[in-house]
């Protein structure tokens, strides 16, 4: 039921992000060139998201616990320190030299293209290298 | 990076493909009672392999999560009969680099475009907000550079 549930979710995200158009990095990258080639689509996607989890987290979070587990995992942390700040900047930096966050990224996976089979094992590596940079800062 | 790609402006579609993505946000919450953060979910897989928190991570369902976000543009491209466009840019130096900042940045930063700008702003958290102001600025002064400095 686990597996089957963090699939549906996965499959449902994952058509957002194709539906929405933020699969591609072209209309992501141009979303973020206000200078330019100016595409507003994105905000439209953050938007519809946001507002929509807002709407939904109101009523599960009054429940006493999820479905299928005892409590509720919440973020407890609340500081904005020098890590969130400094991920924040690289993060933005990277997203804007390859137009793809974390989720489309493996969206693109089947795709093929090679800049997407250069990106993800970096990425992956990067996730892996976090945490022990992390723990210095 | 190619310039003048224009793609077109689709305020309905994207509107759309936004609600699915808070849908799924709820689900996680409602069904695991988890932030749907992907770079969350995918480092949470990456840091148990392998170590002794393998066992009290519950990692099937992270990997499931994951394997539904690789497999939606088949479904997407089943069901629709149209099939998934994208342009990647061909930059493969540069796209090493993308990754492998953007994987470090979501780490240390805790979260992404889905875990800070979905269900952060879904919870009206401060740190959130903060944190996505910081990337869209960042990636916007990236892009600005890239495209109209250099």
């Amino acid at each position: 039921m686990r597996i089957l549930m963090g699939l549906i979710a996965g499959l449902v995200f994952g058509a957002g992000l194709v539906v929405s158009g933020m699969s591609d990095p072209a209309k992501v990258l141009n979303f973020l060139d206000i200078a330019g080639t100016w595409d507003p689509s994105l905000a439209f996607v953050m938007g519809g998201a946001s507002i929509t989890a807002f709407l939904g987290y109101r009523l599960v979070l009054r429940l006493p616990a999820p479905r299928l587990d005892r409590s509720f995992h919440l973020p407890r942390t609340r500081q904005i320190d020098r890590r969130l700040v400094l991920g924040a900047v690289l993060f933005g930096l990277g997203w804007g030299i390859g137009g793809f966050c974390p989720g489309p990224a493996w969206t693109a996976l089947l795709l093929l293209a090679p800049g997407t089979l250069v990106f993800i094992p970096m990425m992956l590596l990067g996730l892996w290298l976090g945490p022990k940079l992390a723990a210095r800062l | 990076m190619e310039l003048d790609t224009i793609t077109p402006f689709t305020p309905i579609a994207s509107l759309i493909g936004g609600i699915l993505i808070g849908l799924s946000a709820i689900i996680v919450m409602a069904v695991f009672g988890r932030i749907a953060g992907v770079s969350g979910i995918t480092g949470t897989v990456l840091n148990a392999v392998g170590t002794p928190d393998r066992g009290k991570t519950d990692l099937g369902w992270r990997v499931a999560f994951i394997a539904g976000l690789i497999a939606a543009p088949l479904g997407y491209a089943a069901t629709t009969g149209i099939g998934v466009s994208q342009t990647v840019p061909g930059s493969l130096i540069g796209m090493a680099v993308a990754g492998g900042i953007v994987g470090i940045g979501t780490s240390i930063g805790s979260g992404c475009t889905s875990g800070h700008g979905v269900c952060g702003l879904a919870r009206l958290s401060l740190r959130s907000l903060v944190a996505v102001l910081i990337f869209m600025a960042s990636a916007m002064l990236t892009v600005f550079v890239l495209r109209h400095v250099v």
